[in-house]
């Protein structure tokens, strides 16, 4: 969208909404107005950033060490002749991780097929194993390899967590990959596979955003990508303006946050010291 | 204690010590449990996703039990589509309809989802798989729209309120209520981790030493989290000893000590095979 039409449609959005305002705003419940707000706000800076970021405004984004290791280990595995096994996580696609896991295997798949590296992805759901199959197959083909993609290479195992850990075990075992990349949203199995994987002398590359797991890739895994690291994982590897924009946005928006807090903790005190009535936490608290 | 009781806690010793073997290397106990684990688990949960989820909140929906004589042209095809079910899985489509507690109209919202499975389904024929990324699509949307509140509520809004922390009518230091100095680890700890995720800035000077500060907050916060966990993990592993103990005595023809001493006879036997197998 160019900037003319983007201008008129939010023009036309803001004066359709300042009529309904001053028709007596019905079915706007005024308790959720910081919601309405922040929802404003959120997507208000993540569209300015991803429209600076198309027109070309130049975006610094600092080395996250585990992102360009995720390419050394497909290069390990290339020249060791083993393959590369990509784990995306327990959970179904309605967990923003899992996306995000799927995401990332599509650029994995891109560099496998570029180096001919075999790749395999045992997954625990159905959907995801559709999503992944569909991601992979785009990659090769992108990559002009489409010969060297099979439906086999993203397979289903089993919906149970451990059950799946144990058979995700079995595959490192028996085929000794050389990478073993965890991108996604993992629990209990988390210890179990990159323990394994360390035992076979795998390079592993961990990416996850759930906080109970985080340490055991800390501790197993060659490389992490903590929470939003991980998320930023896909705007790093794809190099796309748009979503290098998304982790600019997301960074401004980060600022606003601590800016928040702050400002937060100071009327606080203020108010428990009586200086002033207001109370930012109850306008805070969505109703 | 009946027989299938006994059988069952063999079942189990065989399957719990076959999966310890792991830590010797994998071995054919390891591997026939492993399998048996994958392939009864895809099973059962097939199975219970269909009979707790589609068959009555889907199917259960679509065609509940009619109040009294099925009336008017369009719910007599429906019902129709219905027995023509019924006469080919009589057990999935009961006659007259499916009670499972959703009242007694079809519910034709339903008709959506039901309509996004087949999809899926259709993956299998090659011309047709592109109907599947619909059903996709819509996991992904409608799970981005539904989280995209509860995050902002919860991770955002939720999160600088419990930042905003007070430093009145508290004691200056407490190791575990609440006190002036905790609140001051929480706000500095959150603002330090916040900034650590800061991407488009390099990490160097002064900057660079406040997100250090943030990663080592980080860090101890998840060698806590390490411990708490392993903790649990450890009272798991008791959990299985206890088992193993109990299926170790007489009730249980002393089912863990004749599996144990099979398994690590045959064990050996396998290495050494292995071994001049190797060797040769």
């Amino acid at each position: 969208m160019k900037d003319k039409q983007f201008w008129s449609v939010a023009g036309s959005i803001f004066v359709l909404f300042m009529i309904y305002w001053f028709l007596g705003h019905p079915f706007f419940v005024t308790e959720r107005g910081v919601m309405f707000w922040a929802i404003l706000i959120v997507g208000g800076v993540l569209i300015y950033s991803t429209r600076m970021a198309k027109r070309g405004e130049k975006i610094f984004l600092r080395n996250i060490p585990g992102l360009k290791a995720v390419e050394e280990a497909v290069g390990r595995s290339t020249e060791m002749g083993k393959p590369v096994l990509y784990v995306p996580g327990i959970m179904d696609m309605d967990q923003v991780e899992t996306v995000a896991g799927v995401v990332v295997l599509g650029h994995v798949a891109k560099m496998t097929a570029r180096y001919e590296t075999s790749l395999n992805v045992p997954v625990s759901r159905a959907i995801v194993m559709k999503a992944a199959r569909e991601s992979c197959r785009e990659s090769y083909l992108l990559e002009g390899r489409p010969d060297l993609f099979h439906d086999d290479m993203v397979h289903y195992l089993t919906d149970d967590q451990f059950a799946y850990a144990a058979g995700v075990n079995g595959i490192m075992m028996r085929e000794e990959p050389a990478a073993c990349l965890y991108m996604g949203k993992f629990y209990a199995e988390s210890l179990l596979l990159a323990e394994t994987g360390n035992s076979i002398g795998a390079i592993q590359i961990a990416g996850t955003a759930s906080p109970s797991q985080i340490p055991f890739f800390v501790t197993a895994c060659d490389y992490t990508l903590i929470g939003e690291e991980f998320f930023a994982a896909s705007a790093y590897l794809s190099q796309e303006p748009e979503l290098i924009g998304g982790v600019k946005g997301q960074d401004s928006l980060k600022i606003l946050a601590i800016s928040m807090m702050i400002v937060g903790t100071v009327f606080n005190f203020f108010h428990d010291l009586g200086w002033i009535s207001w109370d930012i936490l109850s306008y805070l608290t969505v109703q | 204690m009946n027989g299938s009781e006994i059988f069952g806690a063999w079942v189990a010793v065989f399957l719990t010590l076959g999966i310890f073997s792991y830590l010797y290397k994998d071995n054919p106990f390891y591997k026939i449990a492993e399998h048996v684990f994958v392939g009864v688990s895809a099973g059962y949960w097939m199975s219970m996703a269909f009979w707790t989820q589609v068959q009555p909140n889907l199917f259960g929906r679509l065609w509940p039990v009619p109040e009294g004589e099925i009336a008017g042209f369009f719910m007599r095809i429906w019902y129709g589509i219905y027995n023509i079910f019924g006469f080919v899985l009589p057990s999935v489509f009961p006659t007259g309809g499916i009670d499972k507690g959703h009242g007694t109209d079809p519910h034709f919202m339903y008709i959506l989802p039901f309509a996004l499975g087949i999809m899926m389904l259709l993956s299998v024929i090659n011309k047709l798989s592109w109907l599947a990324r619909l059903g996709i699509a819509y996991t992904v949307g409608m799970a981005a729209g539904l989280r995209a509140y509860a995050f902002l509520n919860s991770n955002v809004l939720g999160q600088i309120k419990g930042s905003a922390v007070s430093f009145v009518d508290m004691p200056l230091f407490s190791l575990t209520g609440v006190s002036i100095f905790n609140n001051l680890v929480i706000i500095v700890g959150t603002v330090t981790g916040l900034l650590y995720f800061y991407f488009s800035k390099e990490h160097a000077g002064n900057f660079g030493k406040v997100t250090r500060v943030g990663i080592y907050f980080l860090m101890i916060s998840f060698g806590a989290s390490f411990g708490f966990a392993v903790m649990g993990r450890i009272s798991l592993l008791i959990g299985r000893f206890t088992d193993l103990i109990s299926y170790g005595g007489a009730t249980y023809h002393y089912a863990s000590i004749w599996v144990l001493l099979l398994m690590v006879v045959l064990l050996i036997v396998w290495t050494i095979k292995g071994d001049k197998k190797t060797a040769s």
